[in-house]
């Protein structure tokens, strides 16, 4: 019985070991020594001192991270809505009995599969080449327009895949619910508000975070469509990427203007601002659970 | 309004919404089959000799040096490849020892894969480049502009996920299953590999499509890792190398772009079900 026991136990480490040690290498032991060397004057290669919250104190003085701070915020807001309204209008259309609405569902899903950073370098084409072309001006040339043409593209890339979600939790509505509201005079309108979306209401918790995590951590379409670019000249004088998201500020600071350190800080506060983020989800979720 | 012209007017809609969505593609492939002065003079434009300009096209991005598609490609399928079954075979090894074995370290080390699945990659790429660095150093094993390193991390950052999962569907596996195949006379091995794995079939195909787009489709993590320019390089590195050194020849662009898509789109129209199925029933668990 004690061989038996003991040769369980080996068993156990031998399965488990592969993949606590790929995990241990390639995210604890980062994730440690990032939050360390945020609190160092690292430059990428060695540290020589501790430098307490200097790093953070400066990159939250700094105006090209107030500047991401809340061009994310206002980015992630504004893809979420357009997103899921674009999403949930095809989800509508794409659920009536018509003949072909496979077809349709698979043509709207299909820019997923695409990687963000070809659809971006697509995009840069169509707006500053086609666009260009034909009517003589291309939305990335205008800080501005440059944001919405970003929320435009990753609406193009992402509501195929949200309505798929919406188009699953419409099809699991029972049938003779729908039937019996009908007969009781209930028209499509009435049917949307009063069953559809209150049955709707924990894809709407999935397809919510999604988007918002999704365009909190969007970096590739970024990257490849603007670069972060045009530049805008703030109120205080200071000149900032327009289009830089944190994500996309991390990057440049850490790759382009070498300051590693100060960059890492930015990372750290990017995990937490995400971190916060997702433990009100789980707390939403658990809300509406309780109620259901 | 009869029902018949409700149905016409949706299905105008549908089609009105479909020509937004493919035209980009469309303009993709048109270009593509285009040569440069024909693209300079109108891009709205049809290709005057689409096949002859195409095949032109695509000789020309096979022989440019600084895109190196062919080894680019490869390089993106011994990756993707190597990354999806070293990811499968661990994780479902672990995620079955987990369930299995309900102790109080199975909770604990369960809890920290999944918390780890908040932390941003940004938070560790930093980091990560100069760790693999010094462990290469250390051991002599490279893990900075390597197979082995690319692959390591791969099966780091997806091990979360895809144990979550396994985890899931393991615990429907009913127990005596094992029980009976143990009084048989199986060992462990011979349990998780004739009974468990066989079992996990359906999420496993889930978890290849899932982790094969994502590794497929990454950027971030081989530009930190491998680095620009260097031999080994990803499809999307090679692309981002050839379209940000030069001057902009969009016909060579659109035309290395669309080589680039293609084997997904052939994947997709090959398994749409599977697909569209894997992809939302992974994001909904």
């Amino acid at each position: 019985m004690k061989k038996k026991l003991t040769s369980q136990k080996f068993v156990y480490w031998i399965f488990l070991t592969p993949a606590l040690l790929a995990f241990v290498m390639t995210i604890v032991i980062p994730f440690v020594i990032g939050v360390y060397y945020s609190f160092t004057n690292w430059t990428g290669m060695k540290v020589t001192e501790f430098v307490g919250f200097d790093n953070y104190i400066e990159v939250l003085g700094d105006s090209s991270f107030k500047y991401a701070l809340v061009l994310t915020i206002i980015f992630s807001v504004l893809s979420v809505i357009t997103i899921n309204v674009v999403a949930f209008g095809l989800a509508t259309l794409v659920t009536q009995k018509l003949r072909g609405v496979n077809f349709f569902r698979a043509a709207y899903f299909l820019p997923n599969l695409i990687g963000g950073l070809i659809l971006g370098y697509i995009w840069q084409f169509l707006f500053n080449g086609v666009m260009y072309d034909l009517f003589s001006y291309s939305p990335l040339s205008n800080a501005n327009s440059a944001l919405f043409a970003i929320i435009f593209v990753l609406t193009w890339q992402y509501a195929g895949y949200i309505m798929m979600i919406y188009v699953t939790a419409l099809l699991n509505i029972p049938e003779d619910i729908l039937e019996a509201s009908r007969i009781d005079g209930a028209n499509r309108i009435n049917q949307l508000i009063y069953i559809k979306l209150p049955m709707l209401a924990s894809a709407f918790t999935i397809t919510l975070f999604l988007t918002l995590v999704n365009s909190f951590k969007q970096f590739d379409v970024i990257f490849s469509l603007t670069n972060g670019g045009p530049s805008r000249e703030l109120a205080s004088g200071a000149v900032v990427n327009s289009t830089n998201t944190l994500a996309v500020d991390i990057y440049q600071r850490a790759f382009q203007l070498k300051d590693m350190q100060v960059a890492q800080a930015e990372a750290v506060i990017f995990f937490i601002l995400l971190t916060v983020l997702s433990l009100i989800q789980v707390r939403v979720t658990k809300n509406k659970e309780v109620e259901a | 309004m009869s029902k018949k012209m409700s149905k016409t007017i949706l299905f105008i809609a549908m089609t009105v919404l479909l020509i937004l969505w493919i035209t980009p593609i469309f303009l993709v492939v048109s270009n593509s089959l285009k040569e440069y002065q024909e693209v300079v003079n109108s891009k709205a434009a049809l290709p005057t000799a689409p096949i002859s300009q195409g095949i032109t096209n695509f000789q020309a991005i096979l022989a440019n040096e600084n895109l190196n598609f062919v080894n680019s490609f490869l390089n993106s399928i011994i990756i993707t490849v190597a990354s999806l079954v070293s990811l499968t075979v661990v994780g479902a090894m672990a995620a079955w020892v987990l369930v299995r074995t309900k102790t109080k370290s199975s909770a604990i080390i369960f809890m920290v894969f999944v918390a780890s699945m908040v932390i941003p990659f940004q938070a560790v790429m930093l980091p990560l480049v100069s760790w693999f660095a010094s462990v290469s150093r250390f051991t002599g094993i490279a893990l900075t502009r390597s197979y082995t390193g690319i692959i390591l991390a791969y099966t780091g950052f997806g091990s979360a996920m895809t144990i979550f999962m396994y985890h899931g569907f393991i615990k429907s596996i009913p127990y005596e299953l094992e029980e009976a195949a143990r009084i048989d006379g199986c060992n462990q091995y011979q349990i998780f590999l004739r009974i468990i794995l066989p079992i996990l079939k359906p999420i496993t195909i889930t978890l290849l499509i899932l982790n094969g787009i994502w590794i497929w489709n990454d950027f971030l993590l081989p530009l930190v890792l491998l680095g620009q320019g260097n031999a080994i390089q990803t499809l999307p590195l090679g692309i981002s190398f050839f379209i940000g050194s030069f001057v902009k020849q969009w016909e060579l662009i659109m035309m290395c772009l669309i080589l680039s898509i293609i084997p997904v789109i052939i994947l997709f129209i090959l398994g749409q079900k599977h697909i569209i199925r894997g992809m939302v029933g992974g994001a909904v668990k």
